[in-house]
């Protein structure tokens, strides 16, 4: 070790996995719906990508975890989304790519992608 | 990147509880439903709530498990896990709020009331990786004062400013203590960690060093800067076992990342740890004992002044620190001696650490900012009295220290009102006593363990502490008399004037507390020839109510000494002579026949 910088970049890599350690109620919440409908619709792959998307963006205040069944099977992969003041999105028939448009427009840019929501996906 | 975290603590308590295994079983049932990329297990230091281990924590949902069992684990791992639905029958009950909602862990009366400063990463991080330290800006303050050339005159002067004492028990002002060290002059100085923790009940130095290892090491670090020493030393008994391998990784990972060896941080500046293991000997947790143990000698105290300042180890000018003082510094110096003065009270700032213990509901550790009262560390924190007993007492600062009576619940915690009431706050055991608990008893059983511990240097110690057992021994048994009980205070008067060492000097308060506020007690076992808590043996009898008694024969069939006699459905009776009063009769008999006189 030999400068402060060097100690700065040890703790930026390894500081977004303690953070996950701390409960974010305040902030965004992310469900992923893993129940069995969920997981045999490829669910995990979507939320792995939500992880580590949300990691790499260094996104504090989001947290990525998953539920149960929602009862609308037909649909998922479904992934909700809460905003800080309650506003919930439902994205459906989820997929790896789809979900780092979602991190990218939704979570940090606070724009809903609309064409995957569940009302765009009815119409 | 995982997507959750799964803290399992690995403290001394719930390690003997197994949560190894629990850990490991985890590991595989994890592997097994293929989530090992995406579930992170993590070994913790101790979360505190000892009384539910084996504890796990499951984040981002902070999903608080207690009494986990082996068994439970693939439970939690393809609902909770994978699913994500919550093992609700698992969750610490004070977390549940109704059906479908929890509150953190926090917000439960455990924790809301805390504030961990020395504690803080404990249950935080795994304590065998050091990015993880570093990750909550660990080796900062280390880093920081090193590139920018603080000069160790101005560290030296935070630790003044911000008045933190000595959290071993005596509670000394640490910044004197290193500015002493540092105005001595000498070729070679030296910085010791008081790691011989060995007050009955007392795990705090324990749980820091198995939960946060890295703090100490980056605190003596910073000591060795501010002195002017490059070797340290961290004297820590061998029956801590799980702590001594802790250090020992964290020693080696900070040497491998240059933060201990050669030129730290580039600037110029050595420092080294060795480790050196006590044999567990009471009296090396005294500081010139401790330090004649590290230099190979006997472990065996010796008349101060020359302080360790002037002339500790191998003759040199010395800094020893207790492990908790350490925990706090690196924080101080982020944060600033402002910050530091802002918690606590005036003259004992900073918070506490309190290993709670005895006849209290949540047994574990707890860390509270100084001036918080008994009455919200044991009813609010420590969840009251088990049994709907009522509170009696507290006993603070082990052998050392002395009791609080239940008149005195609303005393603030910190060093100068614990002394003004005749008790010391100790390296910060805290057992809590009920109506059943006999202080003349407790009293022996401090003293016992004195006698034992006692090095025998000196003869105040060596024989007075021993004649004083005598007399406790001679009370308890109801042989006692008044002039005993005057004996008793004047021998303890003189023990405490005439011993060489804190362990002596420091040994007759247990007697002397309980005289002062429990003196009838005293003389009920001298006069009645009672106990009136019921707890010595020699003073009670079981007797069996005859009215009561339907002839059962339960008691006679479970009397380990066959002691009770009668036949079915008669009243039966109990033999004193030959009674050993260990009550199981009491505790089996359903009719509640049995009572203690």
């Amino acid at each position: 070790m030999k400068s402060l910088a060097e100690l700065k970049a040890i703790r930026d890599r390894a500081k977004a996995a303690v953070n996950v350690r701390e409960n974010s109620e305040a902030g965004t919440r992310v469900l992923v719906g893993m129940a069995t409908c969920g997981i045999a619709a490829g669910a995990r792959p979507v939320l792995t990508a939500l992880v580590d998307e949300v990691a790499k963006r260094q996104l504090p205040d989001v947290m990525v975890t998953q539920t149960g069944c929602i009862g609308i099977c037909q649909y998922e992969p479904v992934v909700e989304v809460v905003d800080p003041d309650g506003t919930k999105t439902t994205y459906v028939k989820m997929t790896a790519e789809k979900a780092l448009r979602v991190v990218n427009d939704h979570l940090v840019n606070h724009n809903v992608v609309k064409e995957y929501t569940i009302g765009a996906y009815q119409q | 990147m995982f997507r959750s975290n799964v803290l399992v603590c690995g403290g001394t308590g719930c390690t003997s509880s197994h949560s190894d295994k629990i850990m490991e079983r985890m590991k595989e049932e994890i592997a097994a439903q293929g989530l090992d990329k995406e579930v992170n297990v993590v070994q913790t230091g101790c979360f505190g709530l000892c009384a539910l281990g084996p504890i796990m924590i499951v984040y981002p949902e902070g999903a608080f498990y207690s009494r986990v069992t082996v068994d439970d684990v693939p439970e939690i791992v393809s609902e909770h896990l994978l699913k994500g639905r919550i093992v609700r029958r698992l969750l610490y009950q004070e977390t549940v709020v109704d059906e479908q909602n929890t509150k953190s862990l926090n917000e439960t009366k455990f924790y809301e009331k805390q504030m961990r400063l020395a504690l803080r990463n404990c249950g935080v991080i795994n304590p065998e990786v050091i990015d993880e330290y570093i990750a909550l800006d660990g080796y900062q303050a280390l880093g920081t004062i090193l590139t920018e050339k603080i000069p160790p005159q101005q560290v030296i002067q935070t630790m003044l400013d911000s008045g933190l004492r000595g959290r071993g028990g005596a509670g000394f002002p640490t910044g004197r203590k290193w500015s002493m060290a540092a105005a001595n002059q000498a070729d070679q100085k030296y910085v010791c960690c008081n790691a011989d923790e060995g007050d009955p009940g007392a795990f705090m130095d324990r749980s820091i060093l198995e939960g946060d290892p890295h703090s100490v090491i980056e605190a003596m670090t910073i000591a060795g800067y501010a002195i002017g020493a490059t070797q340290g030393y961290i004297y820590i008994r061998a029956e801590y076992p799980i702590a001594v391998k802790r250090l020992q990784i964290a020693i080696g990972q900070a040497r491998e990342y240059g933060l201990l060896g050669k030129n730290i941080f580039d600037s110029g500046f050595d420092f080294d740890i060795e480790i050196r293991l006590g044999a567990g000997a009471f009296v090396c947790g005294e500081e010139t004992a401790l330090m004649t143990s590290i230099e190979g000698k006997r472990g065996e105290p010796h008349v101060r002044p020359p302080f360790p300042a002037l002339k500790g180890l191998f003759e040199k000018p010395t800094v020893l620190n207790n492990v908790e003082t350490y925990a706090n510094i690196p924080q101080i110096m982020l944060k600033g001696a402002e910050w530091f003065r802002s918690i606590g009270t005036e003259k004992s700032p900073g918070t506490k650490v309190f290993a709670l213990g005895g006849k209290i509901n949540n047994t574990g550790l707890v860390e509270v900012p100084m001036g918080t009262t008994l009455r919200e560390v044991v009813e609010d924190i420590g969840g009251g009295i088990p049994g709907g007993h009522k509170f009696k007492a507290a006993q603070t600062g082990g052998p050392s220290g002395g009791c609080i009576p239940a008149s005195l619940i609303d005393t603030p915690i910190d060093y100068d009102s614990l002394i003004a009431i005749g008790s010391m706050m100790g390296s910060g055991g805290l057992i809590v006593m009920d109506e059943t608990t006999c202080m003349v008893d407790i009293a022996k059983f401090f003293l016992e363990f004195t006698v034992d511990e006692s090095c025998g240097k000196c003869t105040p110690c060596r024989v007075g502490t021993r004649r004083l057992l005598e007399i406790l021994d001679k009370i308890t048994s109801g042989n006692g008399t008044l002039e005993d009980i005057d004996r008793l205070e004047e021998l303890c008067y003189y023990i405490k004037e005439n011993s060489l060492c804190g362990l002596g000097q420091t040994a007759p308060n247990p007697v002397l507390s309980t005289l002062r506020y429990f003196r009838d007690e005293y003389i009920a076992h001298v006069t009645e020839h009672r106990c009136p808590a019921g707890a010595c043996k020699a003073l009670t009898n079981y007797v069996i109510d005859p009215e009561k008694c339907k002839g059962c024969t339960l008691c006679a069939r479970n009397c380990p000494v066959g002691a009770i006699t009668g036949t079915v459905k008669n009243p039966h009776v109990i033999d004193t002579s030959k009674c050993i009063k260990c009550g199981v009769c009491q505790s089996k008999c359903k009719f509640n026949a049995i009572e203690k006189k």
